[in-house]
């Protein structure tokens, strides 16, 4: 299976990321739903799509459960059956991975797979309880752990061991508000400087407002079918060759590493391998910076430089948009934002853009091979897809 | 006559407020579990015991809280860390009684709880504090 197509990508689509406060839910995802059709003409959505898999975190913000058929309904698509799959800030990768699972067992042909959260109606504390539902009941949430205060124990973990600096992690934050500057569908498109994250508000020491992702409201989406009737779709088709996921302890207490994410090290290790690839071959990448130690040991397990590196490998400059390894192009969960559900299928659409050749002024040149990277919670799900363009 | 009671996160805060930190140690294969779980996850033996643990442990990571969910607001900020006991066992919590500058990774530091006070869950709330020599 080394290298060979497992799906293909024929269009994508996502709402504008950020405060939409005109937008439930459900509006939010059919924006997402009309660009990925806008985008495919030859799609006849009515006739085409045979299921829909779609990933949402948490039905607490919008008071919404039994969402799957919702959503479908809400976008047109009344006679496909639907899904909603959960792995907190993973969801809509496992859609993708559940979508692409439907199609290699022969069932479907075409399947629709997106995502969604609508979060900003909320205040800050109560967003802060309802995504720090996916962390450990009895013993973090119950002792007051919240998630910038989970990853702020890796990013001391890693400090400790490896001296990564609070300067190496505010250097995400600039390369990623750099990158979403020029990404017209970003919650935030303004740069920052390193003083202005470093002089930020403190969140959970030593993570300060610039150092954690946006709460957004945002929908994702994108079609994906068997590799031999993509030409039917779309003349640029991506092919999905390498699908990775990796289960580890709820609790971060309950891990060996606190300085690494098991999770994503299975992930990507089974994404590699179906690619038949290795990290040096990866032109272009979307990981999960929902803070920036994230994306530091994202480049480390990964495999984009060795364990403890990645403050230099940031500070070197190879992820940004001009380096050798352009890390998060489209401002990641950082600029672009957050809205959970969402956030895993909106990287495959800013893959997809990049591997098409259609990332405007974010355009990585001669880009073929993609990843994207999705965590849910601190750690205890990630799934890691590898992406070929025909460029 | 620990080995009565169930072997369950419910009956570790009861014996929390008791006054005890609890761990459960499997007597088919020997391993060890905080939380606990009625079943070893090892070997599927249900041939388990409670086992007490000192209940002062080493500091592995911290981190000081400043944006809390509402229940938590009253504390903020507050430190917050993972405490290594015997054996590997490990608990995340709150730190108090320390001023924030004096934390330090590798510090020890002990276990200490409030009695339970909500409707659910009936559970104590533990934290961690400096050892008293």
């Amino acid at each position: 299976m080394r290298g060979k197509p497992l799906v293909a990508v024929v269009s994508a689509g996502i709402s504008k990321f950020g405060r939409m406060d005109a937008y439930t839910g459900r509006d939010l995802f059919l924006e997402a739903v009309d660009e990925t059709f806008n985008r495919c003409p030859n799609l006849d959505p009515k006739m085409d799509i045979d299921a829909v898999f779609v990933g949402m975190m948490s039905e607490a913000f919008e008071h919404q459960g039994h969402v799957a058929p919702m959503l479908s309904h809400s976008a047109g698509l009344l006679s496909a059956p639907a899904i909603r799959t959960e792995v907190a800030c993973a969801s809509s990768a496992a859609a993708l991975r559940l979508g692409i699972f439907s199609i290699l067992s022969g069932m479907y042909d075409v399947v629709l797979v997106g995502g969604v959260e609508k979060m900003t109606k909320r205040t800050t504390p109560e967003a802060t309880e309802f995504l720090g539902m996916a962390a450990d009941f009895p013993f973090e949430q119950w002792t007051g752990v919240t998630f910038p205060g989970l990853y702020a124990l890796m990013a001391m973990a890693h400090m400790h061991k490896y001296g990564t600096s609070e300067e190496q992690m505010g250097l995400v934050a600039v390369k990623n508000h750099h990158n979403g500057a020029l990404n017209p569908k970003a919650h935030l498109q303004r740069e920052v400087t390193l003083d202005k994250v470093l002089s930020s508000r403190m969140i959970a020491y030593p993570l300060k407002l610039y150092d954690c992702s946006l709460i957004s409201d945002g929908a994702s989406c994108a079609i994906i079918t068997r590799p031999d009737i993509a030409r039917k779709f779309t003349d640029t088709p991506v092919y999905i060759i390498g699908s990775g996921h990796g289960s580890d302890a709820l609790g971060l207490f309950e891990r060996d590493d606190l300085t690494s994410l098991m999770a994503t090290r299975r992930a990507a290790k089974e994404a590699y391998e179906m690619a038949g690839i290795e990290p040096k071959d990866v032109d272009v990448a979307e990981v999960h910076d929902c803070f920036t130690i994230a994306e530091i040991m994202a480049y480390e397990d990964l495999g984009f430089c060795k364990p403890g590196e990645g403050g230099r490998f940031i500070e070197d400059g190879t992820p940004m948009l001009d380096g050798e390894l352009p890390v998060n192009t489209s401002g990641g969960l950082k600029a672009k934002g957050h809205p959970v559900g969402a956030t895993g299928i909106a990287q495959i659409y800013e893959i997809f853009l990049q591997l098409t050749g259609q990332a405007d002024k974010r355009q990585v040149d001669g880009c073929r091979i993609g990843l994207a990277h999705n965590v849910g919670g601190s750690g205890a799900s990630c799934f890691v897809h590898i992406l070929r363009g025909e460029m | 006559m620990a080995e009565a009671q169930p072997f369950t996160i419910e009956q570790w805060y009861n014996f929390l407020s008791e006054g005890k930190l609890m761990a459960v140690r499997c007597r088919n294969c020997g391993a060890k579990y905080l939380p606990p779980k009625p079943v070893c996850t090892n070997c599927y033996s249900r041939r388990l015991e409670w086992i007490s643990l000192k209940p002062t442990g080493r500091l592995i990571t911290y981190t000081i809280i400043h944006v809390a969910p509402e229940r938590f607001q009253q504390f903020v900020p507050y430190a917050y860390g993972i405490v290594e006991f015997e054996d590997g066992l490990r608990l995340p919590g709150m730190i108090r009684d320390i001023d924030h500058g004096e934390i330090q990774i590798g510090m020890e530091l002990e276990l200490s709880f409030e009695p339970a006070v909500e409707d659910w869950p009936k559970w104590p709330r533990y934290y961690f504090r400096p050892v008293k020599h």
